[in-house]
């Protein structure tokens, strides 16, 4: 006998194939959210999942939750919207780095300000995946794009201290590789009323790879497992990420 | 003011602005998003008096993307939602206002308009967001939008609009201007009791039989509100019946003309015009909010000068009375079309007017009102062709 998948109930199966490249970190992002939502134990009729749009926007387009895929960077405002609306809900931000952080970066700022009571689960893929790989605001300085041919001159965001810095009450970063302590962070992150931000760190074999030669997916999840640290205390201010070096992962705000 | 009473019935003073905001409110209106804007701050203002006293949500947002927005997303939680801005505002609120097309969202967009292009002139009126409203965003769709001339009609519109937003599932423009947004006059509210709302239709199916977009004849499919248990996908991408992602031109043919024919074919109880001096009209004034309260001492003038002119009045520019155009144009000597613009919906009665060459502009660039010997001059003009 054919077991259902563990995860079946979290996923429209009619929908499955799902768009994303094999070795792609948004899979593996999905599923630790949808581990934690099944640790929490919380109703999935009152979980919402707001995307923008990106290859991290269809998410969600395949979980089994009122879902709601929006315009390119307004996941954050929508959600904000539903939240204020019904308090019930538990609405979670799902979406990429350009997203999020250049078109929509305006609204992030403003809803960690007002501490709105949203999830916000950032891909980040230093990229924009969808439309063929050019800049994004998390592209590491010198890192290739297909608008930055000869390598990215623009300092990036350090997402952690941004997220930080506008008052968000739980802060944390982890790699594809670390799937129990993203999966922990988002239980965290659930179980903590006001605005949280989770970022992922994860592999664009298709686009961001391809243009720096960094490999598969799976060197590159072998990358973040030997070139991931935590430290203890860091300021999210020293946390920024550098082109193809070490760098700290953890949770680091949780007021 | 009673603070904590939903319907103020009984008779007031007051301004356009605020008599928007009360006909929102009277109407169930539970979530306002907004960015303040002259001239539509009031509304704003008066939303933040008033929403949290009743239960309901102000929130000023960022910007005016964010208002939209945010307004989308609390009318899928089930509130009636309402964001009131002006011409720039509604420039950076377009792209979502298609979204709110596409998921069928239902909400009311207040559109309080001054001079422009660009930033304009901020505290001085105009009508030249009116091909703003029917095409701005983009893409092909058909769009609502009611038109007030006076602070009574600003409230009974508001309520109209989100009665016409429910039923039939679209954002419903509310075109006013600087001067009804401005302009304090006698505004009579009725009692709740009196106050015709029509409700959030609502599927009365159950999860597993329910499709969030399968239309009901009417071409109108029914909604749900998040967190009941229906766990549907929304989507602004072309989408089928489930709410899916299709992308394919039969599933474009099927979604785009649908979200078309659901207003096309119920003109008749969408269109409200209001004819004045018609029986006998020979020259048809066609105007639209301020511009209209010029027109009416402007035709009185001429017939008593012994020229048979009417006045059409658009309640209801978008949908346009097109087809009432065509039937009058078979038996009047022209058409006289006061706007303050250099011509937007005189290209409406241009096109469903059998001769173009009756129709006769009397534009304004905005900042004041038509001087009304130029319409009465635009009528005598049309009455000697
Ligand atoms: C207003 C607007 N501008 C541009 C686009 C095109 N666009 C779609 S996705 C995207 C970037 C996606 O990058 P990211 O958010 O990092 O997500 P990823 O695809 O990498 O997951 C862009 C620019 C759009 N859909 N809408
Ligand atoms: S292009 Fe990159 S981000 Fe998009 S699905 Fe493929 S691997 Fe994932």
């Amino acid at each position: 006998m054919v077991e259902n998948h563990p995860m079946e109930p979290f996923l429209r199966t009619d929908r499955i194939p799902h768009i994303w490249c094999p070795g792609c970190g948004i899979g593996t992002t999905v599923n630790a959210f949808a581990n934690a939502i099944k640790k929490c134990g919380i109703s999935l009729d009152k979980v919402c999942i707001v995307s923008g749009i990106g290859c991290t926007g269809r998410v969600a387009g395949y979980l089994n939750l009122d879902s709601f895929h929006t315009t390119h960077g307004r996941a954050v405002p929508f959600a904000t919207g539903l939240k204020l609306a019904n308090p019930e809900l538990h609405v979670f931000v799902f979406s990429g780095d350009g997203d999020l952080f250049a078109i929509g970066g305006n609204h992030f700022i403003h809803a960690a300000r007002r501490n709105i009571d949203i999830k916000v689960i950032c891909v980040n893929n230093f990229i924009y995946g969808m439309t063929g790989g050019q800049l994004a605001p998390t592209t590491p300085l010198t890192a290739k794009t297909s608008t930055s041919p000869y390598g990215n001159k623009e300092q990036p965001f350090n997402l952690p201290y941004l997220a930080e810095s506008s008052g968000a009450k739980f802060v944390a970063r982890w790699t594809t590789y670390h799937v129990m302590q993203l999966t922990n962070a988002i239980i965290k992150a659930l179980n903590k009323p006001g605005f949280c931000f989770i970022e992922s760190v994860s592999p664009c074999p298709t686009v961001y790879a391809r243009k720096n030669r960094l490999g598969t997916g799976l060197e590159i999840m072998k990358f973040f497992k030997e070139n991931t640290r935590r430290e203890k205390g860091v300021s999210t201010r020293d946390i920024g990420i550098d082109f193809q070096k070490e760098f700290i992962v953890g949770n680091f705000v949780d007021i | 003011m009673e603070k904590e009473k939903r319907v103020l019935t009984g008779e007031h003073f007051i301004q356009g602005d605020i008599a928007c905001a009360e006909g929102a409110i009277s109407v169930g209106c539970n979530f306002f998003a907004g960015y303040p804007i002259t001239p539509a701050s009031e509304i704003a203002e008066r939303m933040s008096e008033r929403q949290p006293c009743l239960g309901g949500t102000f929130i000023q947002m960022e910007d005016e993307i964010a208002s939209i927005t945010a307004v989308l997303g609390a009318s899928w939680a089930g509130a009636k939602a309402m964001t009131a801005t002006s011409g720039p505002g509604i420039a950076l609120m377009l792209e979502n206002i298609g979204l709110g097309i596409m998921m069928e969202s239902p909400c009311v967009i207040v559109n309080v308009q001054r001079g422009s292009p660009s930033t304009g002139l901020p505290t001085l009126w105009g009508q030249a967001d009116m091909m703003q409203a029917r095409w701005g965003t983009h893409g092909d769709y058909r769009i609502i939008a009611l038109c007030p001339n006076s602070p009574q009609e600003l409230y009974d519109l508001t309520i109209k609009g989100f009665n016409l937003s429910e039923k039939y599932r679209v954002p419903v423009f509310i075109m006013t201007d600087a001067v009804v947004g401005h302009m304090t006059e006698k505004v009579i509210i009725p009692k709740e009791e009196d106050i015709e709302i029509y409700p959030r239709r609502y599927t009365t199916l159950s999860p597993k039989e329910y499709l969030p977009y399968k239309p009901e004849a009417d071409l109108v499919p029914q909604i749900i509100k998040a967190g009941d248990g229906y766990r549907i996908h929304t989507t602004g991408l072309t989408h089928d019946e489930r709410g899916y992602p299709v992308m394919s031109a039969e599933c474009q043919k099927k979604l785009v003309s649908r979200l078309i024919d659901k207003i096309l074919n119920n003109l008749d109880d969408i269109i409200i015009v209001e004819e004045k001096d018609m029986d006998d009209a020979e020259v048809v004034v066609i105007s639209y909010g301020i511009t209209s309260r010029v027109v009416i001492p402007t035709i009185q003038k001429a017939r008593e000068n012994g020229i048979k002119v009417g006045s059409f009045r658009l309640i209801t520019a978008w949908p346009f009375p097109g087809e009432k155009i065509r039937e009058l144009s078979e038996r009047v000597k022209g058409f006289v079309v006061p706007e303050i613009n250099c011509g937007q919906m005189v290209r409406e009665v241009e096109r469903h007017s059998k001769c173009s060459d009756k129709v006769e502009l009397v534009p304004h660039t905005g900042g004041d009102i038509h001087d009304p010997d130029t319409i009465y001059e635009a009528i005598m003009k049309v009455a000697k062709s």
